[in-house]
């Protein structure tokens, strides 16, 4: 019999080394479950009380978010020289998860701050920016915030026409962004502009923009669907100046930042969906063991049951994914595999949330019940940080070779 | 955490996609028409350590773990998905519970030939009255001094047509409804056993699928795997890791299926341009990549779980119904992107789409998966 393993050679075949690496491994390592834990208690106990109040009353989580600066989730992939916690994005996948799992507008306060504020200024940001503004943002002290949609460029982020110009030591910011998560409590933006009017996508710059800066404005809150306790607002550049060392990278580069920036912070909103999910799960198994129809409880009805196996079967799923490409990231098809876990963990953990409100019947639709929040909270999961109609482009990309 | 094969099992995979490519896909169409059971292709797979992939050496196997069998049924259930239950009933159905409820003299008589592809192995539990209700069974084995006589009727059994040994399950006493139930390593020679004609269905169509007859079959006690009334336990326990296999034969078939589509897609124009240029397209061929991550995913944690945790009923199940669905899906969209063309049996796509039907069905249909599933969320997670 020829063992598999070694190489079929015209020649024969030659020992191999065996046991190579351990290959596939589903297990957490001890600091991640660790982490995993302590967030998960964190959240039960610090985030669970008033959250249907904040939800209720539109009131942003400033007490909880001060708190989770202190234990690190804010800055969670800055390295520690500059104040972060220094982890993997598993890692913070994990602790996203687990913060959405009990209130999803805490879980994408938490993400914007550290996909797509701290992780561009880690990865593009100057040593002297770095120095500047991670500490801050890192230790909760405040939060980050991320301009790239405008009224008229949302999938189309290439045609946004937020402009900056060069002003001696200044860039000097004018133009209008829609929809920004945290606005008007984030310390730091980091923005898109367009800094050359005629090179198209290779004529945008990114760029730290301080609240405080001279000429920057926040509008008016939004009125939304669901994650009502988070913040999301229009900003507005009027002749604002921020000195040219808040430029990340080089002028020209802002596109790439922008799409390398989303293509890590879909992690963060694929473990969001997960987490909603996981929870969506939870309360469909405690309602159906609870509520007697029929003379049983429902879970005793095989309606019930095909419901709460393919939402387990979906929640399992999606995690695999989201799991697997958290820790692939900077693999060749770390793009790839990134929007696959966003596409799919959203729109599963929708579907979770449909089936987990019909489960509870009318009380499902009622205020009182958890399900309500989060089949609202959910929704814009398919949406944020690229839609799923880009994310299945962005696969099809990378499938094709294009 | 960490998704990536190690040198090892990239080699292991390599090594078979060629076996595959050279040895299985020359005849996978051919096979798919006629019928006529690959015996030739078992042969040869035996010899390189597939009849046995998990078996430890001692008993003929290849000594490797439940990843490396993964690896081993996508690769060949991608170019054949015939060939591939072939060696999944083998591997899991009967060389497995041999190996963890036989005893010494049986795995030496029984389990090593099995193994290394010497003999070929079925599973015999569904009957025309016990399908997803096994426990309904009314094959019976009476004990008869030293020996047990049975007697009844199995139906679509997968190598029925050219085992040299089934796995048995019948009861011993039908009162005791699933406590009755016992298994049983039977020669395909003992006298009274007989099969039937090799039956065309709508996929998978050369795996040897038939009815087998015991009539007045004796056999020695010394045959009977695990205790009088085991044998549910042994079925369950057995299809548990059959699953397994299943779902990695729906992932090669899907596997295939999506990559003719890709490679269709980038060549056929319409409109002026190519069907990869098209959205709709795009959107397709987006999904189908994103579910077969999925479903492998999910069957090498039930690998990995198997190995690792030992209690993967739950994992396995997901992964079975997840990947099975999956292929479902993922075949129709290849046909699809085939157009008239995929309709034909000029291209595999239309094999594959009927191949992939009853990976939903065999070892535990998707509403038995989906019960078990719920089962443990509702009362035992």
């Amino acid at each position: 019999m020829v063992i598999l393993t070694e190489p079929m050679t015209e020649t024969g075949t030659e020992p191999t080394a065996t046991g190579s690496g351990t290959g596939v491994d589903f297990s957490l390592t001890e600091e991640q479950e660790m982490l995993q834990a302590e967030v998960r208690r964190f959240a039960e106990e610090r985030i669970r009380p008033g959250v249907a109040d904040r939800d209720r009353e539109h009131r942003f989580p400033e007490d909880v978010l001060r708190e989770m600066g202190e234990m690190g989730l804010l800055g969670m992939m800055v390295p520690e020289e500059y104040g972060g916690a220094g982890m993997d994005a598993l890692t913070y996948c994990l602790a996203i998860e687990e913060v959405a799992r009990v209130c999803p507008a805490t879980a994408v306060t938490m993400s914007v701050t550290n996909s797509v504020c701290c992780w561009p200024i880690v990865r593009f940001g100057s040593e002297e920016l770095k120095r500047r503004v991670l500490p801050a943002l890192a230790s909760g002290e405040t939060i980050g915030g991320f301009g790239l949609t405008e009224p008229g460029s949302g999938s189309d982020a290439g045609s946004l026409r937020t402009t900056a110009r060069r002003d001696g030591g200044f860039w000097v910011l004018d133009g209008e962004k829609a929809w920004i998560t945290n606005a008007g409590f984030a310390g730091f933006y980091v923005v898109l502009a367009r800094t050359d009017p005629g090179a198209g996508k290779r004529g945008l710059s990114a760029i730290v923009v301080p609240a405080d800066a001279p000429g920057f404005s926040v509008g008016k809150p939004e009125e939304k669907l669901g994650l009502k306790a988070s913040r999301t607002a229009p900003i507005f550049f009027n002749d604002c100046r921020v000195p040219v060392e808040n430029l990340l990278g080089e002028e020209g580069q802002g596109f790439k930042i922008a799409l390398a920036t989303l293509d890590h912070s879909r992690l963060g909103i694929a473990a969001q969906a997960v987490g909603i999910h996981q929870r969506a799960l939870e309360l469909a198994v405690a309602y159906a063991k609870d509520r007697v129809q029929f003379g049983v409880p429902i879970a005793r009805h095989q309606a019930v049951q095909l419901k709460i196996a393919q939402i387990a079967t979906e929640l399992a799923a999606a995690r695999a994914l989201t799991w697997s490409a958290a820790s692939s990231e900077h693999s060749r098809d770390g793009g790839r595999l990134a929007a696959q876990a966003k596409v799919y963990a959203s729109e599963a953990a929708n579907r979770a949330c449909q089936e987990s409100l019909q489960l509870h019947g009318g009380n499902g639709f009622h205020e009182d019940y958890e399900i309500s929040r989060l089949y609202r909270d959910v929704r814009v999961t398919t949406i944020y940080e690229g839609t799923s109609e880009m994310q299945r482009l962005v696969i099809a990309r990378h499938l094709l070779g294009t | 955490m960490k998704i990536e094969l190690n040198e090892e099992q990239k080699l292991l995979r390599d090594n078979v996609r060629r076996f595959a490519e050279e040895v299985v896909e020359p005849r996978a169409k051919e096979i798919d028409e006629t019928g006529e059971f690959p015996r030739g292709f078992y042969d040869q797979a035996g010899e390189l350590g597939l009849a046995g992939v998990s078996v430890p050496e001692e008993y003929g196997g290849a000594g490797m773990d439940t990843l490396a069998y993964c690896i081993v049924i996508e690769e060949i259930s991608r170019k054949c998905a015939t060939s591939g239950v072939i060696l999944s009933v083998n591997n899991s159905l009967v060389c497995d519970p041999i190996l963890k409820f036989g005893t010494e003299e049986q795995k030496k008589e029984f389990l090593t030939p099995l193994a290394a592809g010497q003999k070929l192995g079925c599973f015999a539990l569904t009957e025309p009255g016990a399908g997803s209700d096994p426990a309904g069974l009314r094959t019976t084995a009476r004990r008869d001094g030293d020996d047990y006589v049975l007697d009844g009727n199995k139906i679509f059994i997968t190598n029925g047509t050219d085992a040299d040994t089934a796995l048995v399950f019948a009861s011993v006493d039908l009162e005791k409804k699933h406590k009755g139930i016992t298994a049983f390593l039977v020669p395909a020679d003992t006298p009274g056993y007989s099969h039937g004609v090799h039956e065309f269905k709508l996929g998978v169509n050369a795996s040897g699928t038939t009815e087998l007859a015991f009539q007045n079959m004796r056999i020695p006690a010394g045959y009977r795997l695990g205790e009088e009334g085991d044998g549910f336990k042994v079925a369950m326990s057995t299809l548990d890791g059959g699953r397994i296999g299943i779902a990695a034969q729906a992932i090669g078939i899907a596997q295939a299926a999506f990559e003719e589509a890709l490679a269709y897609s980038q060549q056929r124009e319409q409109f002026g341009q190519h069907l990869s240029d098209f959205q709709a397209i795009q959107f397709y061929l987006a999904d189908m990549a994103t579910e077969i991550d999925a479903a492998r995913l999910l069957t090498w944690k039930a690998a990995w779980t198997k190995e690792n945790l030992k209690r993967f009923t739950l994992e396995a199940a997901q992964a079975k119904l997840f990947a099975s669905e999956m292929a479902q899906r993922v075949t129709n969209k290849a046909l699809q992107i085939h157009g008239g063309y995929g309709y034909t049996k000029e291209y595999n796509v239309e094999r594959y789409f009927r191949d992939a039907r009853i990976t939903e069905i065999y070892e535990g249909t998707s509403e038995i998966q989906k019960m078990v599933i719920a089962d443990w969320v509702l009362n035992k997670a």
